[in-house]
């Protein structure tokens, strides 16, 4: 690892995009900020510098990537810079992992001690003796310690028996993303074999599969507010039900759209068998949030 | 091997012209000058903060302020010293000094160094801004505990929560930025075991910021929802727990703290065999006790909240796990003293510093193992024992450290020498300021005085004054910092390049200043070279 692998070193010229995202970055989520506080308080809610944010934010990045393609196509950045931009793109899915870990740690925490010992179970069972007496500690929790502040959700998300899987959206969710995951990997392989119609098609068909995964997600989120009663604010299962799955769900939505843009750069002949780091980081992504799901489906669903 | 073979690109060989310069820059050394300014900055704006608390604490009483705005500048203080001053003082350290120490030409991502560093000025305008709104700024210590950060929020924790995030995402690309650069851009020759203790150092906090700045982010983004969406992960009454939030945010803030600390000892390890004329006492012992700092760090987070109530077990585990960190911390003490023991020594501004760091971090950690013992921290848990031992650890830890490396390598950046005698001036002004702020406070803390509460008893009436003429001492000395580094950057002795006759290093093979792009021709770096 240690020794640069070619005789030319690269230093990209000077941009104005990062500076530009620095910029629509803060608008972006101090416009969030504004606009959130007036839905607060009863000021007519002002969403503009949010917007602003949103789209000046994709035109930047958009500007960014395509110069960075373009300096590719040029063949100015060395072998040492892709290798760079592979172990980076590792390590950034490190940390994202590490941030699914924190609300995790929020499940189990909550799973293991805080409902326990509200419950009277444990060595700090005596607060919950106090508190909430009638609080019966059992997970979904279904009856929150306070109705009255949380609403009770009338059922959880919880998978049924084995046997009535069939009918278990979430279970079809799964099937839908663990097979996209074998269609990237396909398409990936597909381009190291220089095979470009397959490549489209593979990828085409994983962009399909995200999408139908959102659409289904989507349909269950509906469900559990209308019919369920299961929100964000119906207790310690609502938050970290859609927290988890929220979060799950915006990284697929992101993951998808890198993935559209990767299979937009397919029609176009973008890739070749050796100098394919989009595609390889846009799946090496997808597989990620397949790892999460497949996380989510054990700890927040069958468990 | 040479750098820049592309003859289009000619032309940026040196800087830009004018603003954008600054502004669009690539360049690890530009890209850490913005680092080191900025930290300045919040460094002065901070501390001001820090002397509006201790000029309110001068008296018993309340005589300046009102109770609620003595919280935002304690909270202010804390998050902008350690988001604002610290921290990116390491990255600008490790901007200017990484490539140039491993023989590189530059980062290894630099639009992502320059997105790193302008996403910061942005997170901190945001997180300022909250003091002038209507609704105060944050109020609620810079650990944010829920219901203090939820329930009994201001409006502006909207805010604070959306900085903290652009202050995370800053530093997890610099992270990714750091890893890289050390991982794949070595020189040839310039193995694992090789490389300076600064890089050392730097590559174990990169890996720690990875891993827990994105659990700070989730945390922040869980009070943001309690808030805002009406979860209840912090609140009791949907069946979560506030003493989960604690838990959440000390396992990002234990690794934290010696995210805060692991750079200064990198520095420390570079000054002191410069001065003491020898080699590093115990290399690699030094960076298997870094690691071995670095992992423990994730096994002791509920040190902090002794008192709130855990299983007896819980307890003993997360004692032990404290104590054992002394070990490793030792061995570098102990490494430092034995580097030191019989060299020839000199002390020149630098190693003034070093020292200091040396004795006065050592006492801070010593008042962190007497916090470790669960049973006596019950008594010394939210006094100002507490604030002694991180401030002994932190200022003249942390911030001497920094102060260090600024005295080592600024001739090295600006090809001039500062001014030996304000230097030493300013170590002397700085080492009685901040002795005589802090050391009393572990008396006033010992007799119970509480941490955050604007007006105390009578009985600490004398330590307090003492107190804060002391910060008054210190805080004005750091102007006198200001000048010397202004003075040199303008004008002064021409520093040669190798500034230091006792440094050893590949940035000192360099002309001072260093050309735009560090190395353009890849040093090979040998055995008897890297350990001398």
């Amino acid at each position: 690892m240690s020794e640069p692998s070619s005789s030319t070193y690269y230093v990209p010229e000077n941009g104005w995009y990062p500076i530009f995202v620095a910029a629509t970055v803060g608008a972006m989520l101090a416009g969030l900020g504004i606009w959130l506080n007036d839905l607060r308080s009863d000021e007519s809610p002002s969403i503009y510098l949010f917007l602003i944010g949103c789209f000046g934010l994709t035109g930047v990045l958009y500007c960014w990537f395509a110069k960075v393609i373009a300096e590719n196509h040029a063949g100015l950045p060395n072998a040492d810079v892709k290798r760079s931009y592979v172990s980076g793109m590792a390590w950034f899915i490190f940390s994202e992992v590490m941030f699914f870990f924190a609300f995790f740690l929020a499940l189990f925490y909550a799973r293991v001690f805080a409902v326990a010992w509200l419950g009277g179970d444990g060595a700090k069972g005596l607060t919950g003796d106090y508190l909430w007496p009638e609080f019966e500690p059992v997970w979904p929790v279904v009856e929150n310690p306070d109705p009255g502040t949380y609403p009770n959700p009338h059922e959880s998300m919880a998978a049924p028996a084995f046997s009535g899987w069939l009918s278990y959206l979430p279970f079809w969710n799964t099937v839908v993303l663990l097979s996209s995951s074998f269609t990237v990997h396909w398409a990936h392989t597909a381009v190291k074999n220089q095979d470009r119609r397959k490549l489209i098609g593979w990828l085409g068909l994983t962009c399909l599969l995200g999408v139908l995964f959102l659409i289904l997600q989507a349909w269950e989120y509906v469900h559990a507010y209308q019919a369920l009663g299961l929100t964000l604010a119906s207790g310690i299962y609502g938050s970290t039900f859609f927290i988890l799955t929220g979060f799950h769900g915006f990284h697929v939505t992101l993951g998808t759209v890198i993935l559209l843009v990767q299979f937009y750069r397919a029609i176009i002949g973008h890739f070749k068998p050796n100098d394919q780091f989009g595609l390889e980081a846009a799946s090496w992504y997808w597989h990620f949030v397949d790892v999460v799901w497949v996380c989510l489906f054990i700890f927040v669903y069958v468990l | 091997m040479s750098a820049i073979i592309h003859e289009h690109d000619d032309h940026h060989h040196g800087p830009a012209a004018g603003i954008t310069r600054w502004l669009f820059t690539t360049n690890h050394k530009d890209i850490g000058t913005l680092y080191l300014w900025l930290s300045l900055i919040m460094f002065f704006v901070g501390g001001v903060m820090a002397l509006l608390v201790r000029t309110e604490l001068f008296q018993p009483g309340l005589q300046f302020m009102s109770p609620d705005f003595f919280n935002q500048m304690t909270t202010n203080h804390g998050l902008i010293m350690i988001f604002g001053a610290v921290m990116p003082a390491f990255v600008g350290l490790a901007n200017w000094m990484v490539p140039m120490m491993i023989g590189a030409p530059d980062m290894a991502l630099p639009r992502l160094n320059n997105l790193s560093f302008w996403i910061l000025p942005f997170a901190f305008m945001m997180m300022i801004s909250t003091l002038f709104m209507e609704a105060g700024g944050p109020n609620f210590g810079w650990t944010f505990y829920a219901p203090l950060s939820t329930t009994y929020a201001p409006d502006t924790v909207t805010f604070f929560v959306f900085a903290v995030h652009m202050m995370g995402a800053s530093s997890i690309m610099g992270a990714i930025n750091i890893i890289v650069t050390i991982l794949n851009m070595r020189a040839p020759g310039m193995t694992l075991m090789r490389m300076p203790l600064f890089i050392w150092t730097w590559l174990i906090t990169a890996y720690l910021l990875l891993a827990v700045m994105p659990v700070l982010a989730g945390a922040v983004t869980m009070v943001l929802f309690d808030v805002h969406f009406g979860t209840s992960f912090f609140n009791a009454g949907g069946g979560g727990d506030p003493v989960m939030f604690q838990h959440i945010f000390w396992f990002f803030g234990h690794p934290e703290v010696y995210i805060l600390i692991l750079p200064a000892f990198g520095i420390i390890s570079q000054i002191i065999p410069t001065f003491a004329r020898k080699p590093l006492f115990g290399y690699q012992s030094m960076v298997y006790a870094v690691a071995s700092i670095a992992i423990l760090s994730f096994i002791v987070w509920a040190h902090h909240m002794f008192t709130v109530g855990m299983p007896i077990a819980g307890q003993l585990f997360f004692m032990y796990t404290t104590m054992l960190i002394a070990v490793p911390t030792g061995v570098k003490v102990f490494n430092w003293i034995a580097t030191m023991w019989r060299g020839s020594m000199t002390f020149e501004t630098p190693m003034l510093f070093s020292i200091a760091f040396v004795v006065l971090f050592t006492i801070g950690g010593f008042s962190g193992l007497m916090l470790a013992i669960t049973p006596a921290d019950f008594q010394y848990h939210d006094t100002y024992f507490v604030v002694a031992h991180f401030h002994y650890v932190l200022v003249p830890g942390a911030v001497f450290a920094i102060i260090a490396g600024v005295y080592y390598w600024l001739p090295k950046w600006c090809g001039h020498m500062y001014d030996e005698t304000l230097g030493k001036l300013h170590f002397w002004l700085s080492f009685i300021g901040v002795n005589i702020t802090f050391f009393p406070q572990h008396f006033s803390g010992l007799a119970g005085m509480p941490r955050r509460i604007p007006d105390y008893a009578l009985q600490f009436a004398d330590f307090n004054m003492l107190s804060s003429i002391g910060s008054y001492i210190f805080g004005f000395s750091q102007l006198l910092f200001l000048f010397i580094v202004v003075k040199a950057i303008r004008g002064g002795i021409a520093a040669g390049e190798r500034t230091w006759d006792g440094a050893h290093g590949l940035e000192w093979t360099l002309p001072s200043p260093p050309p735009y792009h560090s190395f353009t021709h890849p040093p090979r770096v040998t055995e008897a070279e890297a350990h001398s």
